[in-house]
């Protein structure tokens, strides 16, 4: 009784489509009629002769790459910045935490203006977004910046649960600072690292809303990410079935690249 | 100069380089609001000629925010945010700590184990997988607010039970409850009086982490609200991008308008803010 509302809304918005999704892949619904025939595996292998489909995941996995490695590097190191007792440190950790604030769409479109029209105006060039690998270096560019912040947070708290014992002892054993940082620090903080790749990879792989804002799949459609087509597929052309079936696809992608991550982290972790 | 002298200079030298080089990476991180701040007192002409000029050649202007806050119909579309981020947060926070008491409570149910296996299960699935078949399931009861409310508080359930679960857990002893059992309290009595005012700190990091999930949402807001009036502010400044992308003045005014509520929060609330996505992201 206590707990059944929650459960209740629970079942009904995550469990119950979860469920009728996989149902819906079998059938070749438009999304209007009534009526849902059932096609069995048809939309699957439909799926997998998508062009465009694969195309747009080629690119996601592309994108997802460099944009885990430099969220990771760049927050890594912002971290490391601001925990050396710094004047102020505080408040640089507050700012570089402000693009998390503000949700994708409205990123997107103050970084589609720089991009545009600051851009232009500094280089006197044209504008990155009309090139190919242009969008796809703007979209790793805004990502990194987005998630950095974030992922620069969870990596301080790594860096504070290295105790100063741990620390001092590799000094007084002859470390060099370089040294006690890869060999003792690095080490100890493995479970951020698994955590912030874990967080960054699942992130990436669906990306939406600065896809969405800021190219919007444009020049002709050469940076559609995945998430982006499976909207498109399913909402703008009405192939729901088809839709779905790749949505279902890019689940397994992300759930298999995502827990293959964790256990490969986990399996190293040390404790003091 | 002794060696400890030594050191210490060595170590005040370092802090300034690091600080000279946090200083450039922070201007570099807020650059581009300060563009989108500048920008926004300028004319379009004036923006169009040269975005990077600190005040237009036709000078100071507040035009664009009364113009672009009529037509986005910011108010509405401000309150509306407001209405679904408040209720949605509030019932996640009540809902999610009451259905983790009752799995913490009962862990040799199976009934309770089974749920939260799924609830743990269910956190990675992404909403790409879910949002064709919520349109085609609640197809008839879409654009209302109580069922935005209810379909963000379903889907942040499992990460809040979660994080509930834990700290009701570890932190609150069985023998509490027992005493108020004992002093008379009821089930429902002992739940509000004694075991949620405990929960407070996980209260903070819950309600913070989904209040910001949900004001900043798209896609879900996007697929239940197709009405006019009834727009999310990220909605809205989708659509009133779609209509007035040639305005560039306009724009500016409208996305400042958007950041504004949070960038205002986040100013009185930073410590809270900061610590409780820290501990939400380490916990989760």
């Amino acid at each position: 009784m206590f707990g059944g509302p929650g459960t209740a809304l629970f079942l009904a918005v995550v469990i119950v489509p979860f469920v009728y999704g996989l149902y819906l892949t079998l059938t070749s619904w438009d999304g209007v009629s009534a009526t849902k025939p059932f096609v069995g595996l048809q939309n699957f292998i439909e799926a997998f002769s998508d062009g465009d489909y694969w195309a747009a995941m080629g690119r996601t996995v592309i994108y997802s790459i460099f944009a885990v490695v430099l969220i990771n590097i760049v927050s890594f190191a912002l971290a490391y910045l601001v925990t050396q007792g710094i004047k102020g440190q505080n408040f640089f950790r507050a700012g570089f935490f402000v693009p998390n604030l503000i949700g994708g769409i409205v990123l997107g479109y103050v970084w589609k203006f720089v991009f545009n029209r600051a851009f232009v105006a500094i280089f006197s060039s044209t504008s990155l977004l009309a090139t190919t690998e242009g969008a796809m270096f703007c979209l790793i560019l805004v990502s990194v910046w987005q998630y950095a912040g974030y992922m620069m947070l969870i990596y301080v708290a790594g860096f504070m649960s290295v105790s100063k014992d741990v620390q001092e002892a590799s000094r007084i054993d002859g470390c060099t600072s370089s040294q006690a940082m890869r060999n003792v620090t690095i080490p100890l903080m493995r479970s951020s690292f698994v955590q912030c790749i874990f967080l960054s990879i699942t992130r990436c792989f669906v990306v939406y809303d600065v896809n969405l804002s800021l190219t919007n799949g444009a020049p002709y459609s050469s940076s559609v990410m995945a998430a982006m087509h499976v909207y498109n597929q399913a909402f703008t052309y009405k192939n729901y079935g088809l839709g779905q079936a790749e949505a279902v696809i890019l689940f397994a992608v992300c759930a298999i690249v995502g827990v293959t991550q964790v256990l490969i982290g986990k399996r190293g972790e040390v404790e003091a | 100069m002794t060696e400890n002298e030594r050191a210490a200079r060595k170590k005040k030298i370092a802090h300034v380089f690091m600080w000279i080089i946090l200083l450039i990476l922070f201007i570099c991180f807020i650059f581009p609001f300060i563009l989108v701040v500048i920008n926004v007192f300028k004319t379009k002409g004036d923006i169009t000629a040269n975005p990077l000029s600190l005040i237009g050649a036709h000078g100071f202007t507040l035009e664009n925010f009364p113009e672009a806050m009529k037509k986005m119909n910011f108010l509405t579309v401000f309150g509306n945010s407001l209405i679904i981020t408040v209720c949605s947060t509030i019932l996640t926070i009540v809902l999610s700590s009451m259905t983790a008491f009752v799995i913490v409570r009962n862990g040799r149910w199976k009934l309770c184990t089974l749920i939260f296996s799924l609830m743990i299960a269910s956190m990675v699935i992404p909403f790409q997988v879910l949002m064709v078949p919520i349109v085609s399931v609640y197809g008839g009861i879409l654009n209302s607010r109580i069922t935005l409310i209810l379909m963000h508080v379903g889907f942040s359930m499992s990460m809040a039970v979660f994080m509930f679960h834990g700290a009701i857990k570890t932190n609150i002893p069985l023998e509490l409850e027992e005493a108020a059992t004992i002093d008379g309290c009821n089930r429902w009595q002992t739940y509000w009086r004694v075991v949620f005012p405990l929960l407070k700190p996980t209260i903070a990091t819950v309600g913070i982490i989904n209040a910001m999930a949900y004001w900043n949402d798209y896609l879900l807001p996007s697929l239940v609200l197709k009405k006019k009036d009834l727009y999310t502010i990220p909605i809205a400044t989708q659509a009133f991008y779609g209509t007035y992308s040639t305005d560039i003045g306009l724009i500016m005014a409208a996305l400042l308008l958007a950041m504004l509520p949070i960038l205002i929060l986040y100013v009185f609330l930073q410590r809270f803010i900061v610590e409780g996505v820290t501990s939400g992201a380490v916990k989760g």
